[in-house]
């Protein structure tokens, strides 16, 4: 337990600085999954962690043994957790699930109004276009989801470039990539060190779009273009004051789309998948190792109680030798 | 206009008629709204990609028609379709809002583009203007 409560929290940071640089270059389908289950993977190992850490820690507080019948002496030797540990688990724990508490209200107040929306675009078919001069294009989540493009938008496009937008927004709805979003918005709240993984994540969705607008107008170019332009477009009407320098994630997604196709290469995946699969095992591992701890504690604080007040009658349950203790009762001095 | 290259003939034969509709009724609608006037049946046909029948752009033509969402032209001897602009233009109102508000309820979008920092911006001009030499069949 010493070691494989902390293998989670460790698989979490390795992941958190590794996978966003590993799946960029990757085919952004398999990446987009990979990093969905990363995140979902690795919160849980986060949360578990904690909670161990933090419950280990606490029970050897003398006052918190009493309560539980178990002896102090026991869990220390087999188990040290610094109490300062302890304690910054549980900080970490409880503001990780208070933060998840906002972020899954919010995530879903969104997806509702979302949807709404989706029914009060007037008209039944997949395209709702604005009649508006700013260059506005977006999937509107729903059921079913709506395409919402404005006029200026699809005037600055030509016609195959136009196919594509379609394409690219219909990709996102049937690919149900709110989903993922929420599910990379919701991890991130618990643990902000999972943020470049939902920022990764957003990419790889918007690479996956890409991708197959392409195969559907059967040119990555066209594809290409209508990003560019779109881009360029937006970028003369409004211009935010505050934006990265550059390597945003247009120019990426064009130059990924005028290059050759990523290649399908299983091999980070494969490792990833592995890392993963060591988090979960540890984490099992740590719960197993913490419950059996409990288990001897108390039956070593049973058996100190039966010394202590030398009747046969208060014992252990588990013991085969000595009778069990009942703690309500027998052991009373 | 055309580039011919870059078609592929025909839908995908996985796909269902009613999804497959839904999509021809997205693409003629986004050519006339694209179009600065009128378009024929023909026009339209000639801005859609794959090889559609006229006949399947006459049909979804007037189904959008009848449903309220174009208006028609007399031109000679064939009709001109122009989309209907009020509904749309309460939609664009209200979403306008949104956008400018910059709310995260953009949070739940999947925009189409991100927004660009000058620098990305020549960049972007200069992948495009590669992009464009490289194409031989011009714009």
């Amino acid at each position: 337990m010493t070691i494989s409560v902390y293998v989670p929290l460790v698989v979490t940071v390795v992941l958190a600085v590794l996978a966003p640089r590993t799946v960029r270059q990757r085919a952004p389908r398999p990446a987009a999954w990979f990093l969905a289950c990363a995140a979902v993977v690795t919160v849980t190992g986060w949360l578990g962690s904690l909670a161990l850490l933090a419950f280990t820690g606490f029970a050897q507080i003398p006052e918190v043994a009493e309560e539980g019948h178990w002896s102090v002496a026991a869990l220390r030797t087999h188990d040290p957790v610094f109490l300062s540990v302890a304690s910054v688990s549980a900080l970490a724990l409880v503001a990780g699930l208070m933060s998840l508490g906002v972020a899954a209200v919010r995530q879903v107040r969104h997806l509702v109004w979302a949807r709404r929306e989706c029914g009060r675009v007037p008209g039944d078919t997949e395209l709702a276009v604005l009649d508006d001069d700013v260059p506005q294009a977006f999937a509107l989540p729903g059921a079913p989801g709506r395409i919402v493009v404005s006029r200026g938008m699809l005037r600055c496009l030509g016609d195959a470039e136009r196919e594509a937008l379609l394409a690219h927004e219909r990709a996102h709805l049937r690919g149900r990539h709110h989903l993922f979003q929420t599910v990379w918005r919701l991890t991130a709240a618990v643990n902000p060190l999972l943020r470049p993984l939902a920022e990764a994540g957003g990419f790889a969705l918007e690479r996956w779009a890409d991708e197959e607008a392409a195969d559907r107008v059967g040119s990555r170019t066209v594809v290409a273009r209508a990003v560019g332009r779109a881009a360029l477009a937006s970028a003369a009407v409004t211009r935010p004051a505050a934006l990265a320098a550059t390597g945003g994630a247009v120019p990426q997604r064009v130059q990924a789309l005028l290059s050759p196709p990523p290649p399908r290469r299983s091999l980070p995946f494969v490792a990833g998948a592995l890392l993963l699969t060591l988090c979960c095992l540890s984490l099992a591992n740590a719960a197993s190792d913490s419950e059996s701890l409990v288990d001897t504690a108390e039956r070593a604080q049973c058996t100190t109680d039966a010394g202590a007040t030398g009747t046969a009658g208060a014992g252990c349950p588990l013991h085969e030798p000595a009778p069990c203790c009942d703690h309500h009762g027998a052991d009373d001095h | 206009m055309k580039q011919v290259g870059d078609r592929r003939s025909g839908d995908g034969g996985g796909v269902t008629g009613r999804r497959a509709r839904g999509e021809l009724e997205s693409g003629v609608l986004a050519a006339l709204w694209a179009a600065k006037e009128p378009l024929t049946a023909r026009q339209v046909l000639e801005r859609l990609p794959g090889d559609l029948a006229y006949t399947t752009v006459l049909t979804i033509l007037s189904r959008l028609y009848d449903k309220g969402m174009l208006v028609r032209h007399s031109v000679g001897r064939g009709n001109a379709y122009a989309p209907v602009r009020d509904e749309a233009t309460e939609t664009a109102v209200r979403m306008h809002s949104l956008l400018e508000r910059g709310s995260d309820r953009e949070a739940v979008l999947s925009r189409f583009v991100s927004e660009l920092s000058r620098e990305d911006e020549q960049l972007l001009h200069r992948l495009l203007g590669e992009q464009d030499t490289g194409r031989d069949d011009g714009q």
